[in-house]
């Protein structure tokens, strides 16, 4: 339970319950240009109204491990990339007011709209940047970061889209859907541009791909995103073809397309931490380099392994509460 | 001005805007929670109504909390690397304790809670109410052992430029913790009964026959009168407290220079930090003395005896100290005189005391934001008492940076307070309007389950 590798994979494990959990709150946000009607914007923000504040605690759950766990690579990585992280927290800020302030104006609803849709991208970018900054290991401004914002912005919005589906209302189901087409090809072209642009940048990342008998079972990362890119695009036409010619949606897979967003994400990942592991700021610090020390985490220990379930089980319960058609606006 | 400063205005900006809104949702939620288990239990409207009432303006409240308190998370490790490295050992896992037993299950429940309440049994729903107030309390918990570790650091070693822990006991029980604890969470009380009662006492100037706001006010008045007192005895020993292990803090809060047998207690002065004295004072002799030693010419240690690279910024203490104990008096006073009225049975009379009601809402968040300045500025020119500068831990960034981001920070933030403001008193007087009809129905509903138990 002390090893570093632990806490390594909870802290992948926080990072991604955080990517998939606000990443689709956020993805709403991000899709708002594209509807625009008020009712429409309405019905996406309170979809999720009773969520949002679960879904961002993740994120703070992902910066106290790693606060606790690996400190110095938390105090690295914060001061390293001070300007969008600061910013982050503000859009984040702007956008959890929306969420407050939205249902209660009279007047304002739209400036709290555009707050949302702002707030949301504009944090959804500098995840992406952040990201690119820590990859790269060039806390600089340059384009494989903003790259790296763009692709975790069009991949929020497809996640964003795959919430639209599973809640049910049919009209936006097939706009979310057309949509997702695009994003899919966009998240895609994303992976491949970053990578290439990667092992262009470092030839130590080439070396690691490319070498064999790596190459092997590395191969099947990149051949099953396309895969799984192609499933997400052939399915979002079937269920348009489901919804369009009206068969009873209890009979459609409404929850596939979030599915299938959530594996693509994970490939996504996984080969990120290929290409970084075992270090968590590249040729600086590695995860052994950055453990805390032993009575930290030996304290933090038990309160993971009884806790981490439990709150699993309420969040889910929660989810189950709230499960089915967005009822009304608050 | 240089990065450092920046860093450290930053930090307590955003300190001070989130801790405005924790001060209120601690003290709201117990008290939705106590209404809620009254209406489960007595199945009395007038509980209900309580909690209905403040259920809204406490939903926006918290949320507040939450956007603000996001930031603090990542704050630390922006503005002070070198503080998280060196103690992250210590401050990281009390923090994660904090996210995984306090804000998951307040985020878990909150949901419930705002909008659950025809989705869940009442059971579940009264549930939901007292765990997200326990969350509240339980947060505060840890990061009040945070805070005072670093006020009083206790079972842990600098090992190699970083902090080792050898006991995670008197990590979290130091030696001021207790006393930090208890001093917070009756400030939060005590500041959520004089908003109960000033909205209260607001409302009632609108109409003389709100009965909700009657509730509020009366039941806040007997709080405040048992709950104001005993902040203030707490207070005292709190006081006691930091003599004991931040002698020149104390020194600063009493304006004391010279060590002395029998100080006096400076009222007021003009703390001259390069001259190292007050430039004038009003003292009473011997009662500084007296109040901290409980010996007329018992010794206190001077500013001075410390050397100047020791002590915090006089000033800003000794007046913040000031400021809170003064809107201390002022609100014991007030409590005492709601106390007496409620007996007589004029509490909800009066223009001039209703409107004296409305105008002490804020004093309570004033007085707990002087009092955490007279803690955490007093506390410098060390981030870790007696062991870690702040000046060699904030991050190494460049000030144009810093002066980027604060500036981002303050118009946000400002932007936000107003709306806040704003959105409260709209739904303070909604909620008010919406009531009574809500009532008459329930009250009509008991009756007719009270007819059928008959």
């Amino acid at each position: 339970m002390l090893s570093a590798e632990f806490w390594f994979a909870l802290l992948c494990f926080a990072v991604l319950m955080y990517v998939i959990l606000d990443g689709f709150d956020l993805g709403l946000g991000i899709l708002f240009p594209w509807f625009r009607d008020d009712n429409e914007r309405a019905l996406m923000i309170s979809s999720v109204a009773h969520v949002w504040d679960g879904n961002e605690t993740w994120l703070v759950f992902g910066g106290v491990i790693l606060f606790a766990a690996f400190p110095s690579v938390y105090a690295q990585m914060l001061s390293g990339a001070y300007i969008p992280v600061i910013v982050m927290l503000i859009a984040l800020v702007m956008r959890g007011a929306a969420f407050e302030y939205r249902f209660k104006s009279t007047t304002s609803s739209k400036w709290w709209d555009r707050a949302f849709g702002l707030g949301s991208s504009v944090a959804g970018f500098c995840q992406g940047f952040i990201l690119g900054n820590v990859v790269s290991g060039d806390f600089g401004l340059n384009l494989f970061c903003v790259l790296t914002g763009f692709a975790v912005m069009a991949g929020y919005a497809l996640l964003g889209c795959g919430w639209m589906v599973i809640k049910k209302e049919t009209l936006m189901q097939i706009r979310a859907l057309k949509l997702a087409k695009g994003l899919v090809i966009v998240v895609l072209s994303a992976f491949c541009a970053i990578c290439l642009y990667n092992l262009y940048l470092t030839e130590e990342l080439f070396a690691r791909w490319f070498s064999w008998p790596e190459v092997l079972y590395l191969a099947p990362l990149p051949v099953l995103a396309i895969a799984l890119g192609c499933w997400i695009y052939l399915h979002c036409d079937y269920l348009i073809d489901g919804l369009q010619t009206k068969v009873d949606s209890h009979k459609l897979p409404l929850r596939l397309l979030f599915i299938l967003t959530v594996l693509l994400f994970l490939l996504g990942f996984i080969g990120l931490l290929v290409g970084l592991y075992p270090f968590m700021l590249p040729q600086q610090i590695t995860l052994y380099q950055a453990l805390a020390p032993t009575s930290s985490l030996a304290f933090v220990a038990p309160g993971v392994l009884v806790l981490l379930p439990i709150i699993l089980a309420y969040t889910l319960y929660g989810y189950h509460v709230f499960s089915g058609k967005v009822q009304s606006t608050y | 001005m240089e990065a450092e400063v920046l860093s450290r205005i930053q930090m307590a900006f955003t300190l001070s805007f989130h801790i405005i809104f924790p001060t209120l949702t601690i003290g709201l939620a117990c008290y939705i929670a106590l209404m809620e288990t009254c209406w489960y239990v007595s199945s009395k409207s007038r509980f209900r109504a309580q909690a209905d009432f403040w259920l809204k303006p406490f939903a926006l409240t918290f949320g507040m909390g939450v956007v603000t308190g996001v930031v603090l998370s990542y704050e630390f490790g922006a503005n002070f690397s070198e503080f998280s490295n060196v103690a992250g050992p210590v401050i990281g896992p009390l923090m994660a304790y904090e996210v995984m037993t306090a804000f998951f299950l307040e985020a878990g429940f909150l949901g419930i809670m705002l909008f659950g309440r025809n989705r869940v049994s009442k059971k579940i729903y009264l549930a939901s109410c007292i765990t997200v107030s326990v969350g509240t309390l339980i947060s505060a918990f840890w990061i009040i052992a945070a805070n005072s570790w670093m006020q009083t650091p206790a079972g842990a070693v600098l090992v190699d430029g970083q902090y080792q822990v050898e006991s995670w006991f008197e990590v979290i029980f130091n030696p001021s913790f207790g006393y930090r604890l208890v001093h917070m969470l009756l400030a939060s009380f005590v500041t959520t009964g004089f908003v109960i009662a000033g909205v209260g006492a607001a409302l009632l100037l609108r109409d003389k026959s709100n009965t909700v706001a009657k509730f509020c006010l009366s039941k806040a008045a007997l709080a405040l009168v048992v709950l104001t007192p005993l902040q203030i005895a707490v207070g005292d020993m709190h006081g006691l407290n930091v003599l004991a292990h931040q002698p020149a803090k104390v020194a600063a809060m009493e304006g004391i220079w010279e060590t002395e047998q029998g100080a006096g207690l400076r009222l007021l002065a003009w703390p001259n930090q390069t001259a190292g004295k007050n430039d004038w004072e009003i003292k009473i002799p011997h009662a500084a003395s007296l109040i901290l030693t409980h010996e007329l010419d018992g010794e206190v240690v001077g500013l001075n005896d410390f050397g100047k690279e020791n002590i915090p910024n006089v000033a800003f203490v000794f007046f913040s100290f000031r400021v809170m104990l003064g809107i201390g008096v002022l609100m014991l006073l007030t409590a005492i005189v709601a106390a007496w009225r409620v007996r007589k049975g004029t509490v909800d009379q009066g223009v001039y005391w209703l409107r004296w009601l409305k105008y002490m809402i804020p004093s309570g968040f004033i007085a707990t934001l002087a009092g955490w300045y007279v803690a955490e500025v007093g506390r410098q020119p060390w981030v870790v008492y007696n062991a870690i500068r702040t000046v060699d831990v904030a991050s190494p960034l460049s000030a144009s940076k810093l002066y980027l981001s604060l500036t981002l920070f303050v118009i946000c933030y400002s932007l936000l307070f107003v709306v806040y403001l704003y959105f409260m008193r709209k739904t303070l007087l909604r909620g008010d309007r919406h009531n009574p009809p809500q009532m008459a129905q329930l009250d009509s509903h008991n009756m007719v389950k009270e007819v059928h138990h008959a």
